[in-house]
């Protein structure tokens, strides 16, 4: 009897957005008098943050600070549709329709900088912190405070945008399956390491080491805080997770936090995060979705990280300590 | 978290100003301080509260429902059954055109999972109206349930849902979502080796912090305003539109603020009944899951058995892979068939493979409904492709790391569902797992590029 | 029903509520008191994100009558700051990134003030131990295990 160490690999992909696409997500952009912008959805923050990231993503189309931006969001009296937040498409489609809205704002913006400037808008460029300058001419520039007050008080200019983002919809051929699922996948590969305990069939997970192809870190603490949280769901899963341990029969469901297992703070791994970033051709600023596939590949790759350890192959989730002991017993009498 | 920009560097513009920085969150001063507004942190005055009566059985006739002695108790405001719910036969998806409508509100004739819903009792208090619903009498006729997917797919097995008329759902490509590719049979027979393995998974539950709910206040202008944390607002009012037959004006939703999703909230089992139970009192109503409703009775992900058949050469190149797949949906539907094709779509996962054959079957079964998760899918697809990658490897005598090298896509390479591959990144990946997890690859292997092919 | 009348001090202020017999101190906070920054993840006591302290001790608000805190010092999140000032252990929260969907932020940030008022230097195993009462689904821990030892440094800093 004994701990016995092993580590296993696991590679995965991952769609971003609704599969097959016919997922719309609008938004809506205007100005203040003073030169706020305000961004109107109706998608949800689920605690990924959708919100800071959209207004980062505003700001850089816009060419404001990120501060300047407010989001008003999930209203369905104010906000335009949004599909929703799930499949891994927050970002990437709310993030393309606020790309339009602003770029429309911002050509409006420009358009009125210009009058004032006497110049023409395609020789303006913003400065991100609150200003439009002509290009080259840094002191022929107007704040975006006083563009917001001319256009308002001054031009009858709404410095606003409307912004739609729609991959069609892809019908499935029903005898090959031929079909466009999504326009972009995320990528990852996991090594885990363990020590299994013979004896007990436990399972301790030492490390856990994540690469993570995610197209473009918009935030990257927040995307970590994202893959950190979802790689301790994904060891969870392989571990400890289910509502019928003992499916298909019915019993032993946990109903709480006492009888439903998960990973504490005491049962952590050591966890390294490495992300790689190639920017997805529709993406905005080259975004995917990483907020389904960080939780996936820790599993198999645990999975296969027991077996080097002891031997036995777990084809069924959660590997719990009993399903590892069985399988140990079966293969001594074997 | 290290930020490995060598890779694909000349595909990024690393101009930009806003975008790429770690700015702070524009919510963490509300959550630290306790601030942040959740929809549960609102009160309201005259709120009623909303408690189930469930079903005790995974599958039973309802013979009569008697609320008398429910009615009687003190605080008591209404007692919500299937004939109040004007259009009580509903199913999520077919805003999209997925149907048929399979689920009832509020159960008609028949249960079909333990938990299903059955009267709704409101109250003053949560506790009178837990301790009216423990006075609601309902008298069934226990059948047979269906519990797992062999039992459901088996000639013979009763109904689990007669909406469907089969305990599969039904495509148009008939009863699994295929995918064809190439020729598996040719594949097989040209293979050095032959893997058939069998994969299997039970339910799982989001477990968010905050549980499932809403509280809906009638207005004096005759709308109805529903704080909600939804994942997907316009999901939740469109369907409570439907079930209420109530035009979508007349519903407010309000949220977008959410205490843990991962998909366990875009289910709509909670706003319509509450906003019709403040109709029917015009009082304010909360109707939020108890954490074992959270846990039980709130839509897990699926548990999914899948058999998958690989042919591998000695080389290391698969060349072909057969896949079926058993998505356990419950009792109902509601996002399982797009869960189901979903999987479909996903296999035979990040590698270029010329033979693949996949099924995908969305099952019936007497059972909590499953919906979206996380992942939703794919993730026990990746469990068990990737354990089957590791089987393969061992089974040439090859390094698990080096036998992915070997059989991943690259730009261009046809997919199975007919797509080019573009933007692939799982060489890359691999590579740098290779260095920060110290698993040594072959040079040939370090060399390779997403982009390209050798050769 | 019955009403009890309960008074206890909360964040400082004197508190006087007629609440019903039986009535647990988080919905005496949450519904009568306008106090929301007690979550109610499970209402039994298994997640931690309705801790309070009272009398200086953690308690589980949801498992507390309310009628035990009279003349008690509650304290909960909603009173740590001192108006735009944050205490040592929400600035690290807010550093460290230890916050997604935020519901369980509140207790966790009440474990954490206890641990650091009665050992203000705790190593990493008595930081697991002080949050093990307390459910994350969000963030895997390690960023909440991080703010924690980076507030009780800051701690030990300013107090050097």
């Amino acid at each position: 009897m004994a701990k016995k160490r092993g580590r296993g690999v696991a590679a995965v992909n991952y769609p971003t957005g609704m599969n097959l696409g016919g997922d719309p997500t609008q938004a809506l952009v205007h100005s203040t008098p003073t030169g706020g912008i305000m961004v109107t959805l109706s998608s949800v923050d689920l605690g990924q943050g959708l919100r800071q990231i959209i207004a980062q993503i505003c700001a850089e189309t816009m060419g404001v600070p990120t501060d300047a931006v407010t989001i008003d969001t999930a209203d369905t009296d104010t906000g335009p549709h949004c599909m929703g937040t799930f499949a891994s498409r927050g970002t990437h489609r709310v993030g393309n329709a606020v790309i339009q809205a602003a770029q429309e704002a911002r050509q409006v913006m420009l358009e009125v900088a210009a009058e004032e400037l006497e110049a023409d808008p395609v020789d303006l460029e913003t400065d991100g912190v609150g200003n439009i300058h002509v290009k080259g001419a840094s002191n022929r520039n107007i704040s975006i405070f006083d563009t917001a007050l001319a256009a308002h008080f001054k031009h009858g200019r709404s410095i606003s945008g409307r912004g739609m983002f729609l991959v069609p919809r892809s019908y499935p051929e029903t005898e090959t399956g031929a079909m466009k699922p999504s326009t972009c996948y995320a990528h990852a590969c996991t090594v885990a390491e363990v020590e299994v305990d013979d004896e007990t069939g436990e399972v301790a997970v030492l490390s856990i080491k994540n690469v993570f192809e995610i197209g473009r870190a918009l935030n990257p603490k927040m995307v970590e805080q994202q893959l950190v949280g979802g790689s301790w769901m994904g060891i969870s899963h392989a571990l400890y997770e289910t509502t019928e341990p003992y499916y298909p029969k019915r019993d032993h469901g946990g109903r709480d936090y006492n009888e439903y297992l998960m990973p504490g703070p005491g049962d952590l791994a050591e966890t390294e995060i490495a992300v790689l970033e190639r920017p997805s051709g529709d993406g905005p600023y080259g975004a995917k979705g990483p907020g389904e596939m960080c939780a996936n590949p820790q599993i198999p790759a645990v999975a296969n990280a027991i077996f080097d350890a002891v031997g036995v192959r777990i084809d069924t989730l959660p590997i719990t300590p009993e399903r590892i002991l069985r399988a140990l017993k079966q293969r001594e009498a074997a | 978290m290290k930020l490995s920009k060598s890779y694909f560097a000349d595909e990024r513009d690393d101009d930009l100003v806003e975008v790429g920085q770690s700015r702070q969150r524009s919510d963490i001063r509300g959550h630290v301080t306790g601030k942040t507004a959740y929809f549960g942190d609102r009160t309201f005055p005259g709120l009623l509260h909303l408690k189930m009566v469930r079903s005790p059985h995974h599958h039973a006739r309802i013979k009569r429902i008697d609320t008398s002695e429910a009615e009687k108790h003190p605080g008591v405001a209404r007692i919500v059954t299937a004939n109040d719910v004007p259009h009580n036969l509903y199913t999520i998806l077919i805003l999209i055109q997925v149907g048929p409508e399979d689920e009832h509100v509020l159960a008609v004739d028949k249960v079909r999972w333990k938990g299903e819903a059955v009267v709704a009792v409101l109250a003053d208090t949560a506790r009178a109206a837990e301790e009216a619903a423990a006075k609601v009498k309902v008298d069934y006729e226990v059948l047979d349930p269906v519990l797992s997917i062999e039992d459901a797919l088996n000639p013979g097995a009763p109904i689990v849902n007669e909406h469907h008329g089969r305990n599969y759902y039904l495509y148009d490509s008939g009863e699994c979502r295929k995918v064809r590719f190439g020729n598996v049979e040719e594949g097989f027979a040209s293979a050095d080796h032959i893997l058939e393995e069998t994969y299997q998974s039970g339910p799982i539950e989001h477990a968010p912090l905050e549980t499932s709910g809403c509280i809906v206040a009638p207005e004096a202008n005759g709308r109805f305003t529903c704080y909600t944390n939804t994942q997907a607002m316009f999901f939740t009012l469109d369907n409570a539109s439907i079930i209420l037959q109530m035009p979508g004006h007349k519903l407010h939703m309000v949220g977008g603020t959410v205490g843990g999703g991962f998909g366990g909230k875009v289910d709509v089992t909670i706003e319509p009944i509450a906003i019709l139970a403040a109709k029917l009192t015009g009082r304010p109503v909360s109707f939020i899951y108890s954490r074992e409703e959270e846990m039980q009775v709130s839509s897990p992900r699926a548990a999914e058995k899948l058999v998958i058949k690989d042919g591998v050469m000695n080389d290391g190149r698969i060349v072909a892979r057969q896949v079926t797949a058993y998505i356990d949906a419950g009792a109902y539907s509601r996002h399982s068939p797009y869960g189901a094709q979903k999987s479909a779509a996903h296999f035979p996962g990040p590698y270029t493979i010329p033979n693949v054959s996949v099924d995908s079957y969305c099952v019936y079964t007497n059972r909590t409904p499953s919906s979206a998760m996380r992942g939703f899918g794919v993730t026990i697809g990746d469990f068990a492709l990737e354990v089957q990658m590791d089987k393969l490897a061992r089974k040439i005598g090859m390094d698990p790391l080096e036998f992915r090298f070997i059989n991943a896509y690259r730009d261009g390479d046809m997919k199975a569902h007919r797509q080019l591959t573009e933007g692939a990144a799982l060489i890359e990946c691999m590579q740098e797992v290779s260095i920060i997890a110290d698993w040594p690859v072959d040079e040939r292997f370090m060399a390779m590029s997403s982009r390209t092919r050798e050769n | 029903m019955a009403k009890v009348p309960v008074q206890f001090t909360l964040n400082g202020s004197e508190r006087a509520e007629f609440v019903e017999s039986g009535a647990t101190l988080l919905t005496t906070l949450r519904d009568r008191m306008g106090d929301t920054s007690p979550k109610g993840g499970c209402h039994q006591g298994t997640c931690g994100a309705c801790t309070v302290m009272v009398d200086g001790e953690l308690r589980l608000s949801c498992l507390t009558l309310a009628e035990t805190c009279e003349g008690a010092d509650v304290r909960t999140t909603a009173g740590l700051a001192n108006g735009e000032v944050l205490t040592p252990v929400q600035r690290a929260f807010e550093d460290a990134f230890a916050a997604q969907c935020g519901f369980c932020t509140p207790g966790m940030i009440m474990a954490a003030t206890a641990l650091l008022e009665r050992n203000p230097k705790p190593d990493r195993a008595e930081v697991i131990e002080a949050i093990s009462g307390n459910v994350c689904r969000c963030t895997g821990y390690e960023p909440i295990i991080r703010a924690v030892l980076s507030a009780a440094r800051a701690n030990s800093t300013s107090a050097a």
